[in-house]
């Protein structure tokens, strides 16, 4: 029962490891929880989950490892009431003290739990059921309501309760977008090189130079770490786009207020890149450029980031004269495009709104997922792809050339 | 089960009101000497906790704020080369002896020092990316050695570590894994009362809660830019105190605005909404059932 809590939180995406898992252990190994279940609920939290966008995936865990089933409540709200009840604490025996320490945690979980099971009333003294004054191990002991300044929050709120409402469903990351989440996540996107400015001392020159100069002190500077990431950004818009105008106009904002890139370019298209793309978002013909013009006036050295559905006619990628804007037809496919710019330049990343489960449905979904990497466009999704672009190189056996 | 009597050591303060399981996070990271994190929405009072734990605990607190130039290393020591080769050339201070030119940082002293201190890393996040992992081992093992003299500086008594993030950049996994974590979550309106209390003791029930039910409405509208936080209404309730105002005209006109909103476009958002005839609430039934428990 208590691995299971282990494996169903890896299972819901939790990243618990053995070493939270110890630290969760040497809690209850002592008895910090102190019997409560509400403190148990607490102290597995604190230890166990290292950031607030699985508090909702660990509450659903919690809910369901220790409820059995869910949809039911085998906790009873006023247990963990009269468990904090200062009632008079029996003294235990040595010899009773000593067999309670031997339980290895595994075991006083279990009895924990099976307690809470049994039990349906108040019980005081005694010596298994989970009550004030008693000498089973889940007894209360030490905590006195009156020596802490408690809050007004989950007052008569049993932890399973508190686990169930489930408050922290707003800070999962694979669902939603925000700006902030995403510019954490474009934190990451940046290779760091010594360019530019000098503004930094460097120490072993600076004896160098004033030895060589006999004494006379000699200051050299060298240039700081910057960050080095190019991005060019080709957005699709309008059409099939518009129902994600929310998501996408956050990547976007994300990225135009992101200081730590040394260059950013947008650019616009639809449906899939033809000789021409946009320069603003309306794609008026006065504005666009040759396609031709990006691959050569930014190097494979420029991280490439596409974002589109990616679903259109099989004609508008396969096609010559598919662009769906018949003004803007033109002799040469969209994937031959898309081609060019898989030859071109070192890392590409092709972002999707549309919901993963959807892409298999798509023919031209697959076609594109087939030169680029495709990644949702959520906030996991986003973190994937600046790993793609800026991380290690993949091993050639995970590039599928065609 | 003895170590159960020791486990409180940390119940809050007078001047600092805490939830229930942000006092067990305290006390777990204490009890197992490990560094507890602290994240939270801005204003939810992270780095005045460290404050309060050292002084519920009596133990001197030192603080250590992040800059996004920080470096690891200034934390422990920092050699003062550009000193030493000023005075070297012009013959002043004692060359000889490279330990005068060896200045400890904030871990540096909280590890030398005879008595156990409470560290306070305010806003991790602020710094480089890599600088979490710099700092992994001497948390870990409290101790570093200073390069230039071969001394060990070893903390006699484990300190109790807080570090704070605003969550501006992920924090690597391998350092997350030593901490105790906590979220402070934006506080209920029944521990906002009590906050409040600890601020603007004696105040009338009626006008907390007139001005709870607005604050709280504010911050449930879903396109304001920056939400209002806990400091920001305890300004703004002075303000308001200090204006004599009464609940009464607190219905229909939230004044002195500029004190909980910092943001044009939600004060003009605001205004338009009040200009439109928007009603606001006037008691908490009318914000909905997550605050009608």
């Amino acid at each position: 029962m208590f691995l299971d809590f282990f494996y169903e939180m890896r299972d819901e995406g939790i990243p618990v490891a053995m070493q939270e898992w110890q630290m969760f252990m040497t809690v209850l190994e002592r008895g910090l929880h102190d019997s409560s279940l509400m403190s148990f609920y607490n102290l597995a939290k604190s230890t166990l989950v290292k950031s607030e966008t699985y508090f909702d995936a660990f509450d659903r865990v919690f809910a369901k490892v220790f409820k059995g089933v869910e949809g039911e409540l085998s906790v009873s709200d006023e247990l963990e009431e009269w468990l904090r009840d200062p009632e008079n604490f029996k003294d235990l025996t040595d010899e009773q003290r000593e067999m309670l320490e031997e339980l290895d945690a595994n075991e006083l979980m279990r009895r924990f739990l099976e307690t809470l099971e049994e039990q349906d009333e108040r019980h005081d003294g005694g010596g298994r059921w989970v009550g004030t004054g008693g000498h089973s191990p889940f007894g209360h002991s030490g905590e006195h309501p009156t020596g802490i300044r408690v809050g007004g929050e989950s007052k008569n709120r049993s932890a399973m309760k508190v686990a169930e409402d489930r408050r922290f469903q707003d800070y999962r990351t694979d669902v939603t977008l925000d700006v902030r989440n995403v510019k954490v996540a474009l934190k990451r996107l940046r290779h760091l090189t010594r360019e530019g400015g000098e503004d930094e001392l460097d120490l072993d020159e600076t004896v160098d130079e004033t030895c060589r100069n006999a004494g006379e002190i000699e200051l050299v500077y060298r240039p700081e770490r910057r960050n080095n990431v190019r991005l060019l950004l080709l957005m699709d818009v309008g059409g099939t786009m518009d129902p994600y105008y929310e998501p996408v106009s956050r990547l976007l904002t994300a990225l135009h207020e992101e200081r730590g890139l040394r260059d950013f370019r947008p650019y616009y298209f639809h449906n899939c890149i033809y000789e021409r793309v946009g320069t603003t978002a309306d794609l008026y013909m006065k504005d666009a450029v040759p396609t031709g013009d990006l691959l050569r006036r930014y190097d494979e050295r420029w991280k490439v980031l596409i974002v589109g559905d990616a679903a259109m006619h099989p004609a508008e990628l396969m096609n010559p004269r598919g662009n769906i804007n018949p003004r803007h037809e033109s002799e040469s496919r969209g994937i031959d495009w898309l081609m060019k710019f898989r030859e071109h330049f070192e890392r590409i990343v092709w972002m999707n709104p549309d919901p993963q489960s959807d892409w298999e449905h798509t023919r031209t979904t697959q076609v594109i997922q087939s030169i680029f990497p495709m990644l949702p466009l959520s906030l996991d999704g986003i973190q994937d792809a600046v790993t793609t672009l800026v991380g290690a190189r993949p091993s050639a056996a995970g590039v599928t050339r065609h | 089960m003895s170590e159960k009597k020791d486990f409180y050591q940390f119940t809050g303060t007078k001047g600092y009101i805490v939830s229930r399981s942000l006092v067990e996070a305290v006390n777990c990271a204490i009890a197992l000497e490990r560094p507890l994190l602290i994240k939270g929405e801005p204003g939810t009072g992270k780095t005045l906790l460290a404050e309060h734990v050292s002084e519920g605990l009596g133990m001197p607190m030192e603080s250590w704020h992040i800059k996004s130039t920080s470096k690891a290393m200034e934390g422990l020591y920092v050699y003062d080369t550009l000193q030493r080769l000023n005075d070297a050339r012009f013959g002043e201070g004692n060359v000889e002896d490279i330990r005068s030119y060896i200045k400890l940082g904030p871990m540096g002293r909280v590890f030398s020092a005879e008595k156990r201190h409470v560290l306070l890393i305010d806003e991790i996040d602020k710094a480089d990316l890599e600088f979490p992992n710099d700092i992994l081992r001497e948390l870990d093992e409290m101790q570093f050695t200073v390069m230039e003299t071969g001394d060990e500086v070893k903390a006699k008594e484990r300190p109790v570590v807080i570090i704070t993030s605003n969550n501006e950049k992920e924090l690597p996994d391998a350092f997350l894994r030593r901490c105790v974590f906590h979220f402070i979550d934006f506080p209920t309106p029944d521990l906002m009362k009590e906050i409040v209390d600890v601020h603007h003791p004696n105040l009338d029930t009626q006008l907390l809660d007139q001005v709870l039910i607005k604050f709280y409405w504010l911050r449930g509208q879903p396109d304001l830019r920056k939400k209002p936080s806990t400091s920001e209404l305890i300004d703004w309730i002075s303000a308001l105190r200090r204006s004599g105002l009464s609940d009464g005209q607190l219905s229909e006109h939230i004044p002195f605005i500029g004190s909980l909103l910092k943001n044009e476009a939600d004060t003009a958002a605001l205004a338009d909404f009040e200009e439109r005839g928007g009603k606001m609430p006037e008691d908490w039934s009318d914000l909905g059932p997550r605050y009608n428990q």
